[in-house]
């Protein structure tokens, strides 16, 4: 059938749109355009409607990919110079990604470029006079030092060291028992076939017997790290702690929020962390917007407690808990959670301050849905955060 | 293979007389996937029929319905053959030494093996309509050894042979997206997304249904399910529930839907607590004069 249509014209403007998808980012191999020559040949005609169910029901296989789709289609089939009765009115909307704001990518990078500034950290006023003080840290091994500081205070080559000395954290995660089986010597789960297979040495007498135990895989790991202003020092030491569990294979989600979710798995995904955090600065819109904890967090639960690991996920949680929205909203939201994941931890750098009481409206409602409540502000408590996710 | 229709019209009506009444980007999918001989991946939220279609094209082709049900550990001794041990352990208990050392290989005989839904479409062919059903709960393991019986529809079993369909079943895959599946597997398959149907549709679907549910009930209830899935419920209803709903507001003699009878009933559409509790918060919109 393909070859029907490979003889006659239509081939190549059906190939051109499979191009045109894939020029878009969707995923549209040379398989599936061959599928979709094919079912416009099942289908026989080529009304409007045939080819824009026959090129999504063979090209498209996630509904994400949806409206990309559509867009893409529209514009082919004009293309094609079948005259359609009827104007469509285009509204002039900005392309996707764009800021509705003035400043525009540059103004982007330069949000970036603040929040890098605040890593190097903090007042350089209140450094402490070189004296007395430079001369006991000297004695004190530096790298306890650093384990002590606070991520916001550090300068760019203490930043360079800490980042390293996170990736190099044990990561621990609990396990979680699956309903798989695989032969084991001293499982519970008596194996007939194996004993069977075993018995036929011994002329069907079963002296040897065989038995399978529950095979069990690591907990999934969700991070939600908030990435407004005063937090982005915190999250971005998150980050690395991310990229670590990451490199050792394990199942990791990382999701950004400041004013709106954003999902940065992906992007961390490549091999170099500091390109990784530089593509989420240009990801995440919001690095400096407030927070809103709440919606973020309705956001995850409703497009991604069906999809993502969070079911039995140990989820952590970065955040001063400064909720603008509605503290009402942010408790339920917390308890949903709480009921979806295995355990939910609260990284609040705040927590950090000797005098910190978790007195903030939102912090004070999310806190009945938290396992374990954590500082996470410097490297010893995020060590803490380590062994506390094996726990 | 003879298909009882020549066009997606002709399909799209022959599904109604069965009940179904398919959109047209369904009713394209599936023409396509039965004349070009490909699984058809259907997602779509929680019942919107993606397991009725299945049950309908058997129904409907005459075909046998082959069920395979997905869960969590399923593997291949589970979803294509496993020997009856049991049953051979008698027979080998039964055997005397001389006999067991000679006939050790009639334990694998035909008599010995458990037929399994996969097993079961591979040897009907053509004749049974095959239907995977939520995929996404078994682990990925499994989602490959699927694709390898999807691409081949055959199996070797080394006891016995190879067995091979020479006409491979319609298959309709489901899943619920509790994880995304692989992208081998979707490119076997077409793909279509079933969305909630617009409210005449829907309607319609009710009527066809539950033919003793009234036009004028039909339509109550169809309206304040659209209008619940406007609330922002954790868990969405379904066409599923809007049946459910109406079938039981009859049987309770309903003509109409008035809010006393909603309060009653809501639990065979809303299902979550929070979610009852925002209903009740929004009653009078939810079930107002439509």
């Amino acid at each position: 059938m393909a070859s029907q249509a490979a003889d006659g014209g239509p081939l190549p403007p059906l190939v051109a749109f499979g191009r045109e998808l894939r020029s878009r980012g969707l995923l549209v191999g040379t398989g599936r355009i061959l599928t979709f020559a094919d079912a416009v040949a099942a289908l026989g005609l080529v009304d409007r409607d045939s080819l824009y169910w026959a090129g999504r029901v063979s090209m498209i296989g996630r509904r994400e990919d949806l409206e990309a789709y559509d867009e893409a289609f529209d514009a082919w089939y004009r293309s094609l110079g079948v005259g359609e009765p009827e104007l469509t009115i285009e509204l002039q909307l900005p392309p996707p990604g764009e800021q509705p704001q003035e400043g525009s990518q540059d103004g982007l990078e330069v949000t970036a470029g603040l929040t890098a500034a605040s890593w190097r950290g903090a007042d350089e006023d209140e450094e402490p006079e070189p004296g007395d003080e430079a001369a006991l840290r000297i004695v004190a091994s530096a790298a306890e030092v650093l384990r002590s500081k606070s991520f916001a205070d550090l300068s760019e080559e203490e930043r360079a060291r800490v980042a390293r000395m996170i990736r190099e954290l044990t990561l621990r995660v609990p396990r979680e028992r699956t309903r798989r089986t695989h032969p084991h010597p001293k499982g519970a789960v008596f194996d007939v076939r194996r004993t069977l297979r075993r018995s036929l040495r011994t002329r069907g007498e079963p002296f040897e017997r065989a038995w399978r135990s529950r095979r069990s895989r690591l907990r999934p790991l969700v991070l939600i790290l908030d990435v407004s202003g005063s937090m982005a020092p915190y999250s971005r030491a998150l980050l690395q702690f991310a990229f670590a569990g990451m490199a050792a294979g394990r199942r990791v989600e990382v999701f950004c929020f400041g004013t709106r979710l954003t999902r940065v798995t992906r992007t961390l995904r490549t091999r170099d962390p500091d390109r990784a955090m530089h593509e989420i600065g240009r990801a995440v819109a919001d690095w400096e917007g407030g927070t809103r904890i709440g919606e973020s967090l309705k956001t995850l639960l409703d497009g991604w407690s069906q999809r993502a690991a969070l079911r039995g996920a140990v989820v952590v949680l970065c955040s001063d808990g400064l909720e603008r929205g509605d503290p009402d909203l942010l408790r339920a939201q917390m308890a949903r959670l709480r009921r979806l994941a295995h355990r939910v931890i609260w990284a609040n750098p705040l927590k950090g301050s000797p005098r910190y009481e978790p007195l903030a409206r939102g912090m004070a409602a999310a806190l009945p849905s938290v396992d374990v409540f954590l500082s996470g502000h410097n490297l010893e408590s995020l060590e803490h955060l380590g062994r506390v996710l094996g726990g | 293979m003879e298909l009882p229709f020549s066009d997606v019209d002709s399909l799209q009506g022959l599904l109604g007389e069965h009940a179904y009444l398919a959109d047209r980007g369904l009713a394209t999918a599936i023409y396509l996937s039965l004349s070009l001989d490909k699984p058809l991946l259907l997602e779509g939220e929680a019942g919107v029929g993606k397991t009725e279609v299945a049950k309908v094209l058997s129904e409907m082709l005459g075909r046998r319905l082959i069920r395979l049900q997905c869960y969590e550990g399923i593997d291949a001794s589970q979803a294509l053959y496993e020997w009856n041990y049991s049953r051979q352990l008698i027979a080998v208990r039964a055997m005397d030494a001389a006999e067991a050392e000679t006939h050790v290989e009639d334990l694998f005989g035909p008599e010995f093996l458990v037929e399994r839904p996969l097993l079961a479409a591979i040897r009907a062919g053509d004749k049974a309509v095959l239907l995977v059903d939520e995929l996404d709960r078994a682990d990925d393991e499994f989602e490959a050894f699927l694709l390898e019986i999807l691409s081949e529809f055959a199996v070797s079993i080394p006891e016995i042979g190879r067995v091979a369909a020479e006409t491979p079943p319609a298959v309709i895959v489901t899943s619920n997206r509790t994880r995304e599946l692989h992208d081998a597997l979707k490119r076997r398959c077409l793909y279509h997304w079933i969305d909630h149907p617009d409210l005449d549709r829907e309607v319609a679907v009710v009527r066809a249904r539950s033919p003793h549910v009234s036009e004028a009930l039909a339509r109550d209830v169809a309206l304040a399910v659209a209008r619940l899935r406007e609330l922002d419920l954790a868990k969405l209803p379904g066409v599923a529930e809007t049946i459910d709903w109406a079938n039981a507001l009859a049987f309770l003699g309903a003509e109409r839907l008035d809010p006393a009878l909603a309060v009653d009933t809501l639990g065979t559409v809303v299902k979550d607590h929070e979610d009852q509790e925002l209903v009740a918060a929004h009653f009078s919109e939810v079930v107002g004069d439509g």
